[in-house]
């Protein structure tokens, strides 16, 4: 199978100083799922679950942004959020690796991962992982799209 | 410039544009399959819901598509269930063949850059409908002309008829194709989703406004107690609260976003299976008329024999096709002295100093036009100083109303500017060989040359035909005449199946006699489905294939080939049948197989001597073929030419008209203008007259 890397160092907004931040590797796996590229969000949300920010958005057109409706509904689908943090879309059975910048504070904080991910011709899945932000890292399968999502130091 | 631009795309583009049409076409099944095998929906949405919900009540989302295929959703995932009973038909499962033809279609596999190229194919495709509708209006003689049907033979014909028929599903296709693109590149002004609402009540229960057709409605969720139902429906988004009904936010589509839908209908079928298939159908002769286009394309050629300045004898060609440039160069070949050879846009005396001749051979474009290689030349011509002898012969299909028009008009101008004559203005019918060889010796005569020009039209493969049954008609006038009926030899199921070596009556059979490379041409009164090949002819004073023919005994043999001459097919409008003499054969064969109104002239000599057929004629009055049959005899107590009869019957033949009949005429080239003549009198108040009639494909001659 094969794998994507956007091996990178991402400017999200919640990227801090270099002192109190951290490079954590961020790597999702698609279920062969049988049809074309998938859009990926992934945005945070704090311990009260209000929308803290959008670390990524795998998928390059923004009138298909509001099938990501968790992301879509968190951000008010402003796609300001995710300018400049943008890639392509991820094929089924393709492994996308980030590597971003994330600030200490966001960790053992009660803020969580989420991702939402939506197909073509197949039906929308918001929130298809949702993970919480710990120091240790961590490793979850996923839904419909996602296989498996890890992060790590 | 519209013929080299729509040439120039189909060459360069041909096999992309059929890549994408296939695709297409290949993609247009879906949509008609989910039509088809979708069960019926009920009358509203309220309705459509509640069955479905109730046969399944984990039920999280409900999309319908325009198709009217209906998926419910849950956590287990998506089931495709009959919207009447709630029951579930189907799970879900991908369609890898889909997304394969649809990237294949959209981009190519190439992404972006892909859809990028294939907006550029769609807007080539629909350049080539403009420029080839222009050519087809051009080629027919006008706009109302190329509605009636087209003329001529072989490739060129094939291409347009199937353009014709495919162009308007071509055009639909492509732009809506654009549009899409268009919609895709978010180039147009398209509608956001609607808001979330900022506070929903938190309660369930409410009615939801689901009162509207079934088949308006695209999707709706059924979340949980805390967030709002998102309801789509052909107009537009609504975020509903689930406790109060009540509409929180809405986002109506843009005009672009209804046209993107119109499009979408239009270029997918979703919605429209019909419609569909019939753009698929349209799409799938792209293939076909790249390769017609091509093979058109293959005839032409230019040489140059000897250079211009030495040259003794110029020959100029106007041709369209190419088939002109073949006679040229037989004539080239074989006259004495340097020759130049060239297109008629490069008249230029001033060019050839010690020319002493300039021979012009001709064909005409659709209604009496200049062909392609003849632009401007008219004009030049007109002012060009007089210097030498000229001239003149066109070529072209007497079926055509402006037969050689345009030979006809560089005749005039010539002669307008004082140009002497070399020999007078001759014309070639359907690349006749024989027609050619006349005007050789006539050219021959004037040059003092002993001039023998043999061109071989490239001539099909012939195949031995044996008589089978011979009817003798008009020994006591001294004017033998036959029927000779030959039997086919077997076709092979690929030729049956391909429509090889078909034929119908009013195709031509061609004769190749012994000690002899040139083919008599003889009008076929029989088809293919006859299982036999019979002609009509009358022997000729020293006539060599006639006097071959008619020594022919049952079981005997003849090399013959046949040429199709679709001008003189029967087609489907009611018919009046003008013959005379021989001209009765391919007539007759028509009558054999009618099912509608079909009135008969028949002139003749003599009742006992030449009423070729007339067992046959009885017999199919009797079936009810044949409708009217009006006979007249230029022989015995009182003369009477078909002419004649036909004033006659002047309001019978109104009346047919009226009704939208077709004449059909067949005989010698006098009885072919006698008649003319007399139908222009008779149609007079009607306001018709046979040249208009021929545009629309309402008079068809076939005169000898």
């Amino acid at each position: 199978m094969k794998t994507l890397t956007a091996i990178l160092t991402a400017s999200t907004a919640l990227a801090a100083f270099p002192a109190m931040a951290r490079d954590v590797t961020l790597t999702t796996t698609l279920n062969a799922y049988g049809g074309d590229g998938a859009y990926l969000a992934y945005y945070v949300t704090d311990a009260s679950g209000a929308y803290a920010g959008s670390l990524w958005m795998a998928g390059g057109r923004t009138k298909y942004y509001r099938h990501l409706s968790g992301w879509s509904q968190a951000s008010g689908g402003d796609t300001s959020e995710v300018a400049g943090i943008t890639g392509a879309s991820v094929g089924a059975g393709q492994t996308l690796t980030l590597t971003l910048d994330l600030a200490d504070s966001l960790f053992d904080a009660g803020y969580v991962l989420h991702v939402d991910a939506a197909v073509e011709h197949m039906r929308d899945s918001a929130n298809e992982v949702e993970v919480p932000l710990t120091s240790a890292g961590q490793s979850v399968s996923g839904g419909t799209y996602i296989q498996t999502l890890s992060y790590g130091q | 410039m519209t013929r080299p631009l729509h040439r120039l795309t189909g060459l360069i583009l041909g096999l992309f544009l059929t890549v994408t049409a296939l695709s297409g076409a290949a993609l247009a099944v879906f949509p008609a399959f989910e039509a088809w095998t979708a069960p019926a929906l009920p009358a509203t949405a309220f309705e459509l819901v509640a069955s479905v919900t109730k046969a399944l009540p984990g039920v999280q989302e409900i999309a319908v598509s325009a198709s009217g295929q209906v998926t419910a959703y849950t956590a287990e995932g998506g089931v495709v269930v009959d919207a009447m009973t709630g029951q579930a038909l189907a799970k879900v499962a991908p369609q890898p063949w889909l997304i394969w033809l649809e990237n294949l279609h959209r981009a190519l596999f190439l992404g972006d850059t892909g859809r990028i190229a294939v907006a550029v194919l769609a807007a080539a495709m629909l350049g080539m409908c403009v420029t080839g509708a222009l050519l087809l209006a051009r080629r027919a003689g006008g706009w109302r002309g190329m509605l009636a049907g087209q003329k001529g033979a072989g490739w060129g014909r094939i291409h347009a008829e199937v353009a014709r028929l495919a162009a308007l599903g071509l055009i639909l296709s492509s732009l809506s194709g654009l549009w899409m693109t268009a919609a895709t590149f978010d180039l147009l002004p398209a509608a956001a989703g609607a808001d979330y609402p900022a506070a929903v009540s938190g309660r369930t229960g409410a009615v939801l406004p689901l009162d509207f057709p079934a088949k308006d409605l695209r999707g709706l969720t059924l979340p949980g107690a805390d967030e709002p139902v998102t309801l789509t429906t052909v107009d537009g988004e609504f975020m509903i609260d689930q406790g109060t009904g009540a509409v929180l936010t809405q986002a109506a589509p843009t005009w672009a976003d209804r046209i993107t839908a119109w499009a979408e209908l239009l270029h997918t079928g979703r919605g429209a299976a019909l419609l569909g298939v019939i753009l698929g159908l349209a799409a799938l002769t792209t293939p076909f008329l790249a390769l017609s286009g091509v093979l058109m394309r293959g005839l032409t050629r230019r040489r140059s024999f000897g250079p211009a300045d030495q040259a003794e004898t110029v020959i100029l060609v106007g041709s369209e096709g190419g088939a002109t440039w073949g006679f040229a160069e037989t004539l080239a070949r074989t006259l004495k002295g340097p020759v130049h050879l060239a297109a008629l846009q490069d008249f230029a005396p001033e060019a050839w100093p010690r020319a002493q001749r300039l021979l012009i051979l001709t064909a005409t474009y659709g209604d009496g036009e200049a062909p392609a290689s003849a632009k401007g030349f008219l004009d030049r011509l007109a002012k060009a100083k007089p210097t030498m002898p000229l001239a003149v012969l066109g070529f072209g299909d007497r079926s055509f109303p402006r037969f050689c028009a345009y030979a006809v008009e560089v005749a005039r101008v010539a002669r307008a500017g004082g140009w002497p004559e070399l020999t007078p203005l001759a014309t070639i019918d359907r690349q006749s060989g024989q027609d050619f060889a006349h005007w050789g010796s006539a050219l021959g005569a004037a040059l003092g040359q002993d001039l023998s020009l043999t061109h071989h039209p490239d001539l099909p493969a012939t195949q031995s035909l044996t008589l089978t049954t011979r009817r003798d008609y008009g020994q006591a006038l001294q004017m033998p005449a036959a029927i000779l009926r030959f039997a086919l030899p077997n076709r092979s199921l690929w030729a049956r199946l391909t429509g090889k070596g078909g034929f119908q009556p009013g195709d031509l059979l061609g004769v190749i006699p012994q000690g002899a490379t040139l083919p008599r041409f003889y009008s076929l009164g029989s088809g293919a489905r006859d299982g036999f090949a019979e002609i009509c002819i009358r022997k000729h004073e020293g006539g060599l294939c006639s006097g071959q023919l008619h020594a022919l005994r049952p079981g005997d043999q003849v090399r013959a080939f046949i040429r199709p001459n679709p001008a003189f097919h029967a087609g489907r409008r009611p018919l009046i049948l003008i013959g005379a003499g021989t001209g009765i054969g391919p007539l007759a064969g028509i009558i054999r197989h009618a099912r509608r109104p079909v009135h008969l002239f028949f002139g003749m000599r003599h009742r006992d001597h030449d009423f070729y057929h007339q067992e046959d004629l009885t017999e199919w009055q009797a079936q009810g073929r044949l409708t009217g049959l009006t006979l007249a005899f230029s022989r015995g107590d009182r003369p009477h030419y078909v002419q004649d009869a036909l004033r006659d019957q002047a309001v019978t033949l109104r009346e047919a008209m009226a009704k939208g009949a077709r004449i059909m005429v067949c005989g010698g080239r006098e009885m072919g203008q006698g008649v003319r003549a007399a139908l222009t009198e008779i149609l007079a108040p009607l306001g018709l007259t046979p040249d208009q009639l021929a545009k629309e494909g309402r008079y068809a001659e076939d005169i000898y």
